[in-house]
């Protein structure tokens, strides 16, 4: 494993990727946007040292999806990469569970240190099309989702669109995420 | 759909999250956890009729802390395991402490007495079904509580399944105390401790399967 990267600039990258977290549970959708995409580059190292290449992008999606439905869960006196960390572990573990691969269970993926050692942003395409997967939601949660987080409506107009109340919306997008990821665990 | 447009779709209008969720999650919980023994414990136990004397004694407090500090210290552990890369530390001794100090206090009771008495104090008149009291009162809490940890992100679905009976477990215990009529330290050291093991049990075989997310 390489270990350029010096122990300042690990902790001035944690550092940088909390501050935008931080900004981003406070509602900044800029900074959010950009610790997602931040933290994809280092999960993509993260997972290439431990899959074979076409499913890097499948389990890199799963995770930051769970990133997502999981940021309610994080508390600012927590490391970042702590935290990040035990979610990817916990689905790259449920991953191997599901392909019967043992040997890779022994990988104990204990070093917090090592997601930030290096990033990825080559996107390479993934094998499992989410946007699928997103059509076999129902509607109270697939519209929401279709116009509030993919063509960027207001909650406002979305729920005149679709005839549901704004919090039918807000609940729908919450747990139409929550019900993709269950759908790819069942996917697999 | 690539990476990018994933991360757009989930940034965009992404408003602020609710930061006191897990305390609200798991006190809502614990209220309604508790209100649903007590439903329970009074239409299918009763209140012991001499819970007035009694409550004017030290024993029946100490009595009521096995189980109450347990619930402290379940609610620490799973509420720990119920985020992801939280350490539970120094969780497991305040789970462990009030346990060994009831089995300690147990022991010390029995070692006073003479042999013969020792049996009366151990299995009391109730042994044979205050196990399963606790585990059907715990019955409602369970599920509160695996509701509360559902709604927050496990990674370790064993052990929060294990620390979610305990702390279901520990609260049908706090609310069974007040039918059971068993005065002796070394009664509850066994029984009420078996008793919270079964939705804890429980909840160590279940866990995987209703906690994955």
């Amino acid at each position: 494993m390489q270990r350029t990267t010096t122990h300042e600039a690990l902790k001035a990258r944690e550092a940088h990727l909390q501050q935008l977290l931080l900004l981003g549970l406070d509602g900044d959708e800029a900074a959010y946007r950009q610790f997602l995409t931040l933290l994809g580059a280092h999960l993509r190292g993260f997972l290439r040292r431990r899959l074979q290449s076409p499913e890097v992008e499948d389990l890199l999606q799963e995770a930051l999806l769970a990133v997502h439905n999981a940021r309610h869960t994080y508390r600012s006196e927590q490391p970042v990469t702590a935290w990040v960390q035990a979610i990817a572990r916990y689905k790259l573990m449920d991953h191997f569970r599901a392909h019967a691969r043992h040997d890779a269970l022994n990988d104990p993926l204990s070093d917090q240190a090592e997601l930030l050692a290096d990033e990825d942003h080559q996107a390479q395409q993934a094998q499992r099309d989410l946007a699928q997967l997103l059509e076999q939601l129902p509607d109270k949660q697939r519209l929401p989702i279709l116009h509030v987080k993919l063509q960027g409506l207001s909650v406002e107009e979305t729920a005149r669109r679709t005839g549901l109340s704004a919090s039918a919306v807000k609940v729908g997008v919450h747990r139409g995420l929550k019900a993709l990821a269950a759908l790819i665990g069942g996917h697999r | 759909m690539k990476t990018d447009e994933l991360i757009d779709m989930l940034a965009n209008q992404s408003p602020a999250v609710d930061r006191q969720i897990v305390a609200r999650r798991f006190g809502t919980a614990i209220v309604i956890g508790l209100l649903l023994a007590l439903l329970v414990l009074l239409t299918v136990f009763g209140i012991r009729p001499d819970i007035e004397e009694v409550a004017a004694t030290p024993l029946f407090w100490a009595k009521l802390a096995l189980p109450a500090t347990l619930l402290a210290g379940a609610l620490l552990v799973t509420t720990r395991l119920a985020r992801p890369g939280v350490p539970v530390g120094n969780g497991w001794a305040t789970v462990a402490t009030p346990v060994v100090a009831v089995w300690l206090a147990a022991v010390g009771l029995l070692l006073s007495v003479s042999a013969n008495n020792r049996w009366a104090l151990v299995f009391g008149e109730t042994w044979q079904v205050c196990p399963l009291n606790i585990a059907l009162l715990s019955i409602p809490a369970f599920a509160c509580v695996f509701w509360a940890i559902r709604g927050l992100a496990p990674t370790r679905l064993r052990l929060a399944g294990a620390a979610g009976g305990l702390l279901a477990g520990s609260l049908a215990t706090l609310v069974y105390s007040l039918h059971c009529p068993e005065m002796s330290v070394a009664f509850w050291a066994v029984w009420y401790v078996l008793g919270m093991l079964i939705p804890t049990a429980v909840g160590a075989l279940l866990g995987p399967r209703l906690l994955r997310w």
